[in-house]
């Protein structure tokens, strides 16, 4: 592993902020830290960086323990949510300033100036001053100023989460494609799921001071470890008794289970009657029908069980009170520690129709 | 159409530039001037006329090269002393809370108050004058030069540290930048309490200089030299004010000086 952490507290006053936090990372990945706000994701960037110091426990970067290592000495690139670029510097000297620091000549940092420019597609920006620059604009300079003196790690603290919506989404691809091109190992910091998704080779998911599961982002969607990553992820919603479904029986201790959108297939009543798993189906009415630009969301009841599903739009209409037939096809079932993926019955039984 | 918005736009102009205001007082003044005599309320005209005297015997320049003398010997002095102290003071923690309640003390001790001691101290002459105005204007400047360091974005400051630049590097290359902003208010503000200061100084001791041209001018029952004094002080503090405001917005704009 190139980076370790090892057992990390962090405390705040009564806050605890790294409640034991141990995992490790690959060279050359780009790394996801995603969680609600509060849960410390934050805080385990700025240790690594140096800029907070843990209560206990190490910090290993590339076989060296950096537990007594300032920020300074640390060999850090650092991106700020609010940029901190120095208003005082044209964009030239905010990039020049971490080589001037390690006091290369002056044709060598002219040099890496312009080409860093060029990297972030802003070669023209040099003379302008960081309030003449957009939002986007100021995160691009902002990231060569953190890669000139050719960090060993890159962190990034939501990094976009002072952008708008639109250029947040072409940012996103571009900083993954910035990154792959230099290959330099990177940790990012996000409360954004899609963000997360998008962008991480592997993701980090952190709540309330612990690390809740380490995976790539097709497992942490597939296979969630634990209850809090069921919820976090996708579009998830609780079902408290779940035994009153159709093709799920209780298992020991998980008595409730979390349900998603894509779980659920929705369809009208009258078209159900051929369907091969009709029998199977539940008995819904529609509650509640609102267009989502490449579907529509229907929210239906099922006994008094809540539950919303995805019904498309080449198929007739949907509206309000409209009794609907709804396959459940799987679930996840939660206790207090661990998740279980549960499969209807009907389906589990005859995998050679379903595909 | 057009010419409607022409219209308004210099209307506005007019109106912004601060004329009609100063046609407006003046106008008062000479209004109410008509209903006193001139020892008691001089108009316009005879305040215009005493300083053409008043210049004509030399006497206003060379009272204004005394004033503006002492003001600038004791404001450069006191930015000599007050802004580095501040960027020490503000930037070592254990040394501002040394340093903080002796500040809050002296503060509310008016310059003035001091007369007395100084010309004790400092004899009747240039000295103690000077140092009347290094005192006025020396705390606007301290104490705006500290709270301009205590305002620095912290995250400036990691940002710089994450670049490898070390505590002296990071003091000189992001601390003072971000104190600049205040550090000029302070300057402007100890400019304003200087001229304050010298005028006071020079009615109490002293035989040339604006004030002591205000206050002689009872002896004479010149009154209109006391308007002319006023109004030449006016006049240089609003030019000095605008001139370091000039200076700010062109050269230290991207330093947050509004």
């Amino acid at each position: 592993m190139y980076i370790e952490l090892k057992n990390i507290n962090k405390s705040f006053g009564d806050f605890k902020a790294s409640d034991n936090v141990s995992f490790g990372i690959e060279k050359g990945k780009l790394i996801g830290l995603l969680g609600p706000s509060g849960s410390g994701k934050t805080t385990i960037l700025r240790m690594l960086a140096g800029l907070e110091k843990q209560d206990s426990g190490d910090i290993i970067i590339d076989g060296k323990n950096v537990n007594k290592l300032p920020s300074n000495e640390r060999g850090i690139g650092f991106v700020f949510q609010s940029y901190a670029l120095f208003p005082f510097m044209t964009v030239y000297d905010n990039i020049a300033y971490g080589l001037k620091v390690q006091k290369k000549d002056k044709k060598f940092i002219k040099q890496r100036v312009a080409e860093l420019l060029e990297l972030v597609g802003l070669p023209d920006v040099g003379k302008r001053y960081p309030d003449q620059l957009s939002g986007g604009q100021r995160q691009r300079i902002a990231l060569a100023r953190a890669l000139a003196p050719q960090p060993e790690l890159l962190l990034l603290d939501e990094p976009f989460a002072a952008i708008d919506a639109k250029v947040r989404k072409e940012l996103r691809t571009w900083l993954r494609d910035t990154i792959d091109k230099i290959g330099i190992t990177s940790i990012f910091v996000t409360h954004d799921q899609d963000e997360a998704i998008e962008v991480a080779d592997e993701i980090v998911i952190t709540n309330k001071g612990r690390v809740e599961q380490i995976s790539n982002p097709v497992e942490i969607y597939l296979e969630p470890k634990t209850p809090f990553v069921a919820q976090f992820i996708g579009q998830s919603a609780i079902i408290e008794d779940y035994s009153k479904l159709k093709g799920f029986e209780v298992t020991e201790n998980n008595a409730s289970a979390i349900i998603r959108p894509e779980f659920i297939e929705i369809n009208k009543f009258e078209d159900s009657e051929y369907h091969p798993f009709e029998s199977s189906m539940e008995d819904a009415v529609v509650e509640d029908v609102s267009f989502r630009g490449n579907s529509f969301e229907v929210r239906a009841l099922i006994d008094n069980i809540s539950i919303t599903g995805r019904y498309p739009l080449n198929a007739s209409r949907l509206k309000k009170g409209d009794k609907v037939k709804v396959l459940i096809k799987k679930l996840y079932t939660i206790d207090e520690n661990t998740t279980n993926i549960l499969v209807n019955k009907a389906l589990d039984d005859s995998e050679l129709y379903y595909i | 159409m057009e010419n409607n918005k022409t219209k308004s736009s210099a209307i506005q102009k007019i109106l912004k530039c601060g004329i009609i205001s100063w046609v407006a007082i003046i106008a008062l003044w000479g209004i109410g001037s008509l209903k006193y005599d001139e020892y008691f309320l001089p108009s316009p005209k005879e305040t215009i006329d005493s300083m053409k005297e008043l210049i004509k015997d030399g006497t206003l320049w060379s009272d204004i090269v005394a004033s503006v003398g002492r003001v600038i010997k004791g404001w450069l002095l006191s930015i000599i002393f007050a802004v580095p102290m501040g960027l020490i003071v503000g930037n070592f923690r254990p040394v501002r809370w040394l340093v903080e309640p002796i500040l809050s003390f002296f503060r509310f001790v008016p310059a003035i108050a001091l007369t007395t001691l100084f010309l004790m101290w400092f004899g009747v002459g240039e000295e103690s004058k000077v140092a009347l105005i290094f005192y006025a204007s020396f705390f606007p400047m301290f104490v705006n030069t500290i709270a301009g360091v205590a305002s620095t974005d912290k995250q400036l400051v990691e940002a710089a540290s994450c670049m490898g630049a070390k505590k002296a590097r990071v003091f000189f290359t992001v601390v003072v930048p971000s104190a600049v902003s205040n550090i000029y208010t302070g300057i402007r503000l100890g400019l304003s309490s200087a001229i304050i200061c010298v005028v006071a100084a020079e009615m109490l001791v002293g035989s040339d200089g604006l004030g002591y041209l205000i206050n002689s001018s009872k002896l004479y029952y010149k009154t209109s030299w006391a308007f002319a004094g006023i109004v030449t002080l006016a006049v240089i503090g609003f030019a000095a004010d605008r001139i370091l405001q000039f200076i700010g917005k062109k050269k230290l704009k991207h330093f947050d000086v509004k």
